[in-house]
């Protein structure tokens, strides 16, 4: 070996020795800290009644020889995406899990701080792709928190027909995964069939059947077009029908009862404690949800119910998520009876566009014009933390502005980055082959997880 | 206990790096089931923002937004942490929902939870320098780092 490369060794080692911090993956017992393995077994939540697991209880006598560690994914058809999962097995049965995440990160707050307002909602959208309107919604609500203001009705409806529209397709391609991940081969053909029908929908609306950009700072980009009543009619009446279909086809099957029931049970305590939201934290018996218990939008003048379930098992969260599609429904038709007239943006000219037209008669407008897409919307300093419901759990965002046209700070809060802690637990105890249908009944977006 | 820490106009809290844990404890014990969002800010380049009177401005900011279910309510958390030592208590204790998000925090802003049960990198590669989204970490400085092949550990 030459000095040259010898050097380059030197060098490359003390690289790795000066930045690493720590392995991110599930090491062997003997060598992880007793407060990590209390992690890593589920076993940590300090309970609401006061039950604390004191890390000297957990049992690390376990001869190493008689557990393993295997590694699943991130290469994996049933991980959604790139979610890597170690296992710790002692036969069949999982010991402790941990997710290690990250293989998607491409720095989307970071690069959200770089982009102006109004270019901000092409970057978010992009986190969540199976739910992108709920993205954009939750940016603009944040973004107009800051700004301070009203939203005229009509565009507050069609966030809200849009969104709920968006939560069926996201639910139904929830369901032909699920399906697919149990088996059930016919699921999946039909559940990406119905989503197609939402999607041609949304290309009509927005010219784009994921990403949209729809919903920006101010209103929506675009009026519904003509004729949208009969293809929101044409959709509330097949749902259901097809949600029938469904029910018949699952619920009741054996197999795939046999394979739901009692697997990956969580408690409404562990549930709360790991700030678990959405379905995943309804199934387990808690009433919370955010369209109903901290209402935005117009969410307070539509009749609704929050699906809860019992047990917190698999089945339930197929249950409540097969319920909440036929709550969706009910609100999109209630949506049909209720739009109002009326403008679609916000006739605020520091914040919305001119029309096109105006540009060529009005000077003043071409001003605007050109100071909005040059400069962006000036946005008051201040900080805002605004919660939506995504078909996954509560979304959050909190936003910081420092009185310029791009926002200093955007942290964008995902459900399933948050919902992934509770894996574990649900593990917990269980055999190794229904690890599939736990991590399918979270419903985990790795695009929103790493973001 | 609560009555101590600075409160905002709209609610939010300012506590101390050390009246921070005690705070939290107690608005757990008051109903606040679970901890919707813990993220941090750098201040840096907007360092003269606007605080309530006597808080010290520091240039990180770990921001926690607790909601209760129960009292339909959400309440805020602003702790200034100073640049010199990047530090400040785990909620894990409190919310174990919080793992992630410490390890988030720690990771693309750099603040330490101490006591945290595992605080390693959790979206970036473990040999990634830096901290990406603190203010003076420019994005294009550092060229495309790749992870080699595991090494023996």
């Amino acid at each position: 070996m030459t000095d040259e490369e010898n050097n380059q060794i030197e060098a490359e080692e003390e690289f790795s020795e000066e930045t690493f911090e720590g392995p991110q993956e599930m090491t062997e017992r003997e060598f992880t800290a007793p407060r990590e393995l209390t992690v890593e077994e589920g076993a940590v939540l300090r309970m609401a009644e006061g039950v604390v697991v004191d890390a000297g209880d957990i049992d690390v006598e376990i001869a190493e020889d008689e557990t393993m560690i295997i590694n699943m994914g991130p290469q994996h058809p049933s991980t959604h995406g790139v979610l890597r999962l170690m296992m710790e097995l002692k036969g069949e049965t999982v010991l402790r899990t941990k997710p290690v995440i990250g293989y998607l990160h491409t720095g989307m707050e970071k690069t959200g701080e770089g982009l102006s307002y109004i270019q901000g909602s092409t970057n978010v959208t992009r986190m969540d792709y199976l739910s992108p309107l709920h993205n954009e919604l939750v940016f603009s609500l944040a973004t107009e928190a800051l700004l301070g203001v009203e939203i005229p009705e009509r565009a507050t409806w069609i966030r809200m027909l849009m969104a709920e529209l968006n939560r069926i397709s996201s639910h139904l391609m929830w369901m032909a995964t699920n399906g697919m991940d149990l088996g059930s081969t016919s699921m999946m053909i039909f559940g990406f069939r119905d989503r197609e029908m939402i999607l041609s929908f949304f290309e009509k609306v927005t010219g784009l059947r994921m990403n949209h950009n729809y919903i920006r700072p101010g209103g929506v980009a675009a009026d519904l077009p003509d004729g949208w009543e009969d293809d929101v009619l044409a959709i509330a009446q097949t749902i259901p029908r097809r949600l029938d279909e469904y029910n018949d086809m699952l619920t009741g099957q054996p197999i795939f009862r046999e394979r739901t029931e009692g697997v990956g049970i969580i408690t409404q305590e562990q549930a709360l404690a790991l700030s678990a939201t959405g379905p995943l934290l309804r199934s387990s018996g808690v009433a919370w949800d955010l369209r109903k218990h901290m209402p935005y939008l117009a969410y307070d003048q539509v009749d609704f119910d929050v699906v809860v379930g019992s047990v917190g098992d698999t089945f339930d969260r197929y249950a409540v998520r097969l319920a909440e599609l036929r709550e969706s429904v009910r609100i999109v038709t209630q949506i049909l009876d209720k739009m109002p007239s009326g403008p679609y943006r916000v006739l605020d000219k520091k914040v919305t566009p001119p029309p096109r037209k105006r540009i060529d008669e009005s000077m003043e407008a071409l001003i605007h014009h050109f100071k909005l897409f040059t400069e962006g919307i000036k946005v008051p300093p201040g900080e805002v933390y605004v919660g939506i419901e995504s078909p996954r759990g509560e979304l959050g965002c909190y936003m910081v502005s420092d009185g310029s046209s791009k926002p200093y700070r955007m942290h964008i809060r995902g459900p399933s980055f948050v919902n992934l802690q509770s894996l574990p637990v649900m593990m917990h105890g269980g055999l190794v082959a229904d690890a599939v249908a736990i991590i399918s009944s979270v419903d985990p977006v790795m695009g929103e997880v790493d973001r | 206990m609560i009555d101590d820490v600075i409160k905002s106009e709209t609610g939010s809290y300012f506590p101390t790096r050390e009246q921070y844990d005690a705070l939290v404890a107690e608005l757990h014990n008051s109903g606040y089931e679970y901890c919707s969002d813990l993220c941090a800010v750098d201040y840096l380049q907007h360092f003269d923002r606007s605080l309530p009177d006597g808080v010290v401005r520091e240039r990180f900011e770990v921001v926690v937004n607790l909601t209760s279910v129960r009292m339909r309510s959400r309440v805020s958390i602003r702790v200034q942490v100073p640049e010199s030592d990047p530090s400040i208590p785990t909620l894990f204790y409190h919310y174990p929902g919080t793992e992630a998000m410490e390890r988030e925090a720690y990771d693309l802003m750099g603040i330490v939870f101490t006591g945290h049960p595992d605080l390693t990198r959790i979206l970036m590669p473990e040999e990634w320098e830096g901290h990406p989204l603190r203010k003076d970490y420019s994005a294009e400085r550092v060229p495309v780092q790749f992870k080699h092949s595991p090494a023996i550990r």
